[in-house]
């Protein structure tokens, strides 16, 4: 990670203070620079971020530090809870009409992803909700923007409504809406194009489309990595056309995305969506709490567990658990860990949304090459039974046997073997510190994320 | 003679159809940045701590980041006191110099491009997701067909829906061949492809355009190496550019974006998209200031001639223009 999060920088601060009761009017003032300068890093806008490091520091100064917590975890908690306020609670409902068609248009600048998020969305609400979306084709200026939502339309197999690049989109959207409620769909997702919001011609047209469709939301959509002028752009979309949620799109990149911050800060409109990749189901709600952890860089510890929980079978956990207590974890478990992990998504991701792991040296920079783990899955699938299960019998001829059978080099082999060796003797330690921990009460992580 | 009238002076002596170019593009962006720096100018009888405090905000509302913000406060502190400089109408003249300074980078006219005098030019375009690759491409294209070149497009984004649709609108538009292969295919492969046609028809400029990706995404940075490696390959020496597309409005990520794709494809120059808007691009200040890698164009509208070469002295006097005019007048 290139910045700093907010707890490796509170780390310096809290040195001074530890061990002190209470948080102080300087203790806090020297943690707020901190913060003001995590939220700064993290593109929150200027004023937004003044405003808030004034409110947390009201509310810091003088409180008792709880008995769990040092002074600067408290402080990163009353930040994090003020955060996660100020991003509103989860709203990631869509409108429904009394009166179907359901009409939702989408807007924002060039290349915020209108296009990709608008199939995404309309693929959401038939996988999900069950309904039948239209997609409209309102860009008639990019080239070829109509190409490519009908292209979405194709692979998702939802209609695409166009009549090409030389009708007006005020005339689009209007047949678009007649052509839907004929045809009975119940969602009508407008696409417009992307624009500057300080283009008057074409807030214009926005305006008109607004009036003629009588749309039920109006969702702008916003680059994630946007710095400062997030809330120029959002505060002028909002007050010309009065929005009814936001969508932060490429969050699957590594910005902060501190812009969220801004943006319902400005318009008071819920970020209802997340976009974290190109594919087309990947959207999500909008979790304030988690954004509020990667704003200030402290990890997604929820995102990960929740993927945990989704692909990892409760009962081979329980399994697992006691076979790496009794550290009779063989190759094949391993195998299977593997196969799961991999389940959860690229491995990069998953160990950047794990609390310090910027911390651990050489995690740092860490790149995962997912070829290297089809490597090592090869390698044990050329393994017979016997040698899954006790690999200490592994000599030199199997090795070769192994390498050529997985059509990799025995150094490779050996890597592996060794690997696995030090990750069982890893888990023995880890075995020995849970049964410590538990008299202690509970085995800590170096800081509290929450 | 102060900074601003041997600027003035050096820009009237250019070409006026780009200067104005750069006025107009860049009014937004002068409207909030410029105008906040007048502001804070006019409010001040003394320069002080809270006039460099205020600054800093202001630099750091241009998204050019906390540090770059800092050491730029204090280089000015420096100059003020050296300078004896108590006028805050003063301070001014030495932001704009200190500002062309930066983007300068010691190195003059740094934003020409690297063409081959004879030959093929190879030009890769990189960046992430709608920054404005393929559209920057078309304007490129434009440009250069206009000088008489010989222009041929590859299409490297084979992953998108509808982007080679979109550089195919360009290429008819320009009237320039297009060489690509169908949606999905290998980006190195169509690179390769270019690489031959362009040799065959002699053209004397190739401009390949990839898929948008996330820096964050090995696989796909890996495969942009690849595409590289092609090219290379194919042409000693080749690509003789590799310019990465920012989105003026991207705050601070895009320094990471400049270290990832500089460390996989070695970039060259910065082409700064979207300034016509109300975003001031300030990022582009780090990047120069700590990975030297310079602006080389900048996009100051939606028109096929609103790309402009980057110059740092006219830009500089477009974000100033108004102060520049009236100081000079007196």
């Amino acid at each position: 990670m290139a910045f700093e999060g907010l707890a490796d920088r509170l780390q310096k601060t809290i040195q001074k203070i530890r061990g002190k009761g209470k948080v102080t009017e300087a203790d806090v003032k020297e943690m707020m620079r901190e913060v003001r300068l995590a939220l700064l890093e993290a593109d929150v806008n200027f004023k937004v971020v003044k405003e808030f490091v004034k409110k947390v520091s009201e509310r810091a100064v003088g409180q008792e530090v709880m008995k769990s917590l040092t002074p600067g975890q408290q402080v990163i908690k009353v930040v994090k809870e003020e955060l996660t306020e100020l991003m509103g609670g989860e709203q990631s409902k869509i409108a429904v009409s009394n009166r179907p068609p359901t009409v939702i248009m989408m807007v924002g600048l060039q290349g915020a992803g209108k296009t990709t998020t608008t199939g995404k969305l309309a693929n959401l609400l038939r996988k999900k909700y069950n309904r039948k979306p239209m997609l409209v084709a309102a860009d008639i200026y990019r080239p070829a923007a109509i190409k490519q939502l009908e292209t979405l339309g194709k692979q998702l197999n939802i209609p695409v409504f166009s009549l090409g690049d030389q009708v007006s989109p005020v005339e689009i959207a209007r047949q678009a809406v007649e052509k839907a409620k004929e045809e009975h769909h119940d969602y009508v997702l407008i696409d417009t194009a992307g624009r500057l919001h300080v283009d008057e011609a074409l807030m214009a047209e926005l305006k008109e489309i607004k009036e003629l469709a009588k749309p039920d939301e109006i969702f702008l959509i916003v680059d994630a990595m946007t710095g400062q002028d997030a809330v120029n752009v959002a505060q002028s979309f909002n007050e010309q056309l009065g929005l009814t949620g936001v969508v932060l799109t490429k969050l699957d990149g590594d910005t902060r995305g501190g812009a969220a911050l801004s943006l319902r800060a400005v318009t008071q409109t819920p970020i209802k969506f997340v976009g974290l990749g190109e594919k087309m189901d990947a959207i999500e709600p909008f979790h304030p709490e988690r954004m509020a952890s990667r704003i200030l860089g402290m990890g997604d510890v929820l995102t990960l567990i929740e993927k945990a929980q989704a692909t990892v079978d409760e009962e081979k956990a329980k399994e697992l658990e006691k076979k790496i207590r009794t550290a009779s974890f063989t190759l094949d478990d391993f195998l299977e860990q593997l196969g799961q992990v991999r389940k959860m998504g690229p491995l990069d991701e998953l160990l950047k949304m794990m609390p310090g792991a910027n911390k651990i040296k050489g995690l740092n920079n860490l790149t995962i090459d997912e070829k290297q783990i089809a490597h090592v899955e090869a390698i044990i699938k050329s393994m017979t039974k016997e040698e899954k299960i006790h690999p200490e019998i592994i000599n030199a001829s199997r090795r070769k046997r192994i390498a050529k059978g997985s059509g990799t080099t025995i150094q490779e082999v050996n890597r592996l073997l060794k690997q696995f060796e030090d990750m069982k003797k890893m888990m023995k330690q880890m075995a020995g510190m849970q049964q410590k921990g538990k008299r202690k009460g509970g085995f800590k992580l170096p800081f509290n994320p929450f | 003679m102060s900074f601003f009238k041997k600027l003035k002076e050096k820009i009237t002596k250019q070409a006026d159809s780009v200067t104005v170019k750069f006025k107009e593009g860049l009014t937004k962006t002068r409207d909030s940045f410029a105008g906040k720096v007048n502001d804070l100018v006019a409010r001040y009888r003394k320069v002080d701590e809270e006039f460099f405090e205020e600054l800093e905000e202001i630099l750091i509302q241009a998204d050019v980041g906390f540090d770059t913000a800092m050491e730029l406060i204090d280089e000015l502190k420096m100059e003020v006191k050296r300078r004896n400089i108590h006028d805050p109408k003063e301070v001014q003249a030495v932001i704009s110099e200190k500002l062309v300074e930066i983007y300068q980078g010691g190195e003059e006219s740094i934003s020409e491009l690297n063409i081959q005098e004879d030959g093929l030019t190879v030009i890769l375009f990189v960046g992430v997701n709608g920054v404005g690759k393929t559209t920057t491409i078309g304007k490129l294209a434009h440009k250069f067909k206009s000088e008489g070149k010989n222009v041929l497009l590859a299409a490297g984004d084979t992953f998108r829906a509808g982007a080679i649709e979109q550089l195919e609108v360009w290429g008819e538009r320009v009237g320039v061949e297009v060489i690509k292969q169908g949606a999905g295919s290998d980006p190195a492969a169509v690179m390769y492809d270019a690489i031959r046609a362009a040799k065959a028809r002699k053209a004397d400029i190739l401009l390949c355009d990839t898929a948008g990706r996330l820096q964050n995404k090995v696989n796909l940075m890996k495969e942009l190496e690849k595409v590289k490696r092609v090219i290379e390959r194919e042409i000693p020496g080749a690509p003789h550019e590799v310019l990465l597309v920012v989105d003026a409005t991207t705050g601070q990520n895009a320094m990471i974006q400049a270290k990832t794709f500089k460390e996989a494809t070695n970039v060259t120059g910065i082409v700064l998209t979207k300034l016509d808007g109300t975003a001031k691009g300030g990022i582009v200040l780090a990047i120069r200031n700590e990975l030297n890698i310079p602006v080389k164009f900048v996009g100051l509208g939606e028109k096929m001639d609103d790309l402009q070469e980057f110059d740092a002295e006219k830009y500089v006097y477009g974000l100033f223009a108004n102060l520049i005019e009236n100081e000079t007048e007196k």
